[in-house]
């Protein structure tokens, strides 16, 4: 029996209790802490969207494909979400259009995709502030985007998944599918910076 | 419900922390964290609206002070209690100390009754509903009117979902709404889409 006054057990103690619960429960914490691990660090990476952009970029089937079903390009390219994840959206930048994506409500992202989301994602500021000083959050953010360009932030509140497809940069005809790859980054796939 | 985590439009908050490239995971508790609540939806013990229910339900000063992975972590812990796999007393013995939870839930309810289809194109309004339980609906766009762009598959409902009631399944509409609207003189120009479920919105008229 606690109190009001017994101090609070530590991250790491309240981590530990849960573990045994549902180890007593047969749920073999121990073993899938490990298959996540792995997922997490080398499965879900942005290197998965920044493949899926690149091969639109240099393949205009594949790109209709993914701006008009996600969830068939992703399974064409032997990639997959997890089964809640129903709806793939890939929003396509352009000079005058601009998207970016958040998760007011809490953290929600394609995140088997473009990775699990970072810090400043999941932050009360970015949630706060996106949806209604988009221009600003993104200047702050070192996109400075021109006064033209329009606007287009995506709230994940429903099990539609989002990712951003960046412009092709100038000067990159020569580049392979892996080169065009390795200059898209998360930040981009999420739409606070351009490429 | 009106809580804590419905963040969208909130002011007075600073400058968003940016880091280029930051690491998902920081230590590895937060690993462990996000790995066993995985583990608990995998296995059935809840589901990803009860989830995010159970974070909603954290007191707003727990909810603000704690990381991310301890709101995960609070969460877990509660269904774990709720669905009467540990006591609420257990878990604190086990943890050598006070175990601090997520409030007790407020009744849900199901898919509204007179649903409506709509088209890309049809102007719409989220229905001005004060709901108690779980909703998807962002607090920003209750009442406010935009314009249906595309249509998403079905989902379960998660205002029935999150509390165990028989869910239907339903859309959502991807629907655009313009922050100068949401926030009238008090937002920057640009276009809010939000995925909103049919529930949620009735036709503009």
């Amino acid at each position: 029996m606690t109190t009001d006054t017994t101090p609070i057990a530590s991250i790491e103690q309240r981590l530990d209790a849960i573990q045994t619960v549902l180890h007593r429960h047969g749920m073999q914490p121990a073993e899938f802490i490990h298959t996540f691990d792995e997922l997490a660090h080398e499965h879900w990476v942005p290197a998965n969207g920044a493949g899926l952009i690149a091969r639109a970029w240099t393949d205009p089937v594949f790109k209709q494909l993914l701006l008009t079903d996600g969830m068939a390009a992703i399974r064409e390219a032997g990639l997959s979400m997890p089964s809640h994840h129903r709806h793939f959206v890939v929003l396509e930048n352009t000079a005058d259009i601009h998207n970016v994506i958040c998760c007011t409500l809490c953290s929600c992202t394609a995140f088997t995709i473009i990775g699990l989301p970072p810090d400043w994602y999941k932050d009360l500021a970015y949630r706060s502030r996106v949806v209604r000083e988009a221009r600003t959050v993104l200047r702050e953010m070192g996109l400075d985007l021109p006064a033209h360009t329009q606007i287009r932030v995506w709230d994940t509140t429903a099990d539609t998944r989002y990712m951003v497809m960046p412009q092709r940069p100038a000067g990159t005809d020569g580049l392979s599918t892996d080169q065009l790859a390795a200059l898209i980054s998360k930040d981009a796939l999420i739409g606070v910076a351009r490429i | 419900m009106d809580g804590m985590h419905d963040l969208g439009g909130k002011q007075g908050f600073g400058k968003v922390q940016h880091q280029p490239n930051a690491p998902v995971f920081h230590a590895p508790w937060e690993v462990r964290a996000n790995a066993l609540y995985s583990l608990a939806v995998k296995c059935g013990v809840f589901n990803m609206d009860e989830y995010r229910h159970a974070i909603e339900r954290m007191t707003p000063q727990h909810y603000l002070s704690a990381s991310y992975y301890e709101r995960s972590l609070t969460s877990l812990a509660t269904l774990c209690v709720e669905k009467g796999l540990v006591t609420a007393d257990e878990l604190a013995q086990l943890a050598g100390g006070a175990y601090p939870l997520a409030m007790p839930s407020a009744l849900g309810r199901h898919n509204h009754a007179n649903r409506m289809a709509f088209l890309p194109g049809d102007l719409v309004r989220v229905r001005d509903e004060h709901v108690a339980g779980h909703v998807r609906m962002p607090g920003y766009i209750r009442g406010k009117h935009g314009v249906v762009i595309s249509q998403s598959p079905v989902y379960p409902f998660p205002d029935a979902h999150a509390h165990g009631l028989h869910a239907q399944d339903e859309p959502t509409y991807d629907v655009r709404f313009e922050a100068n609207h949401l926030w009238p003189q008090g937002a920057e120009d640009a276009q809010v889409h939000v995925a909103v479920f049919e529930s949620y919105l009735e036709r503009l008229t």
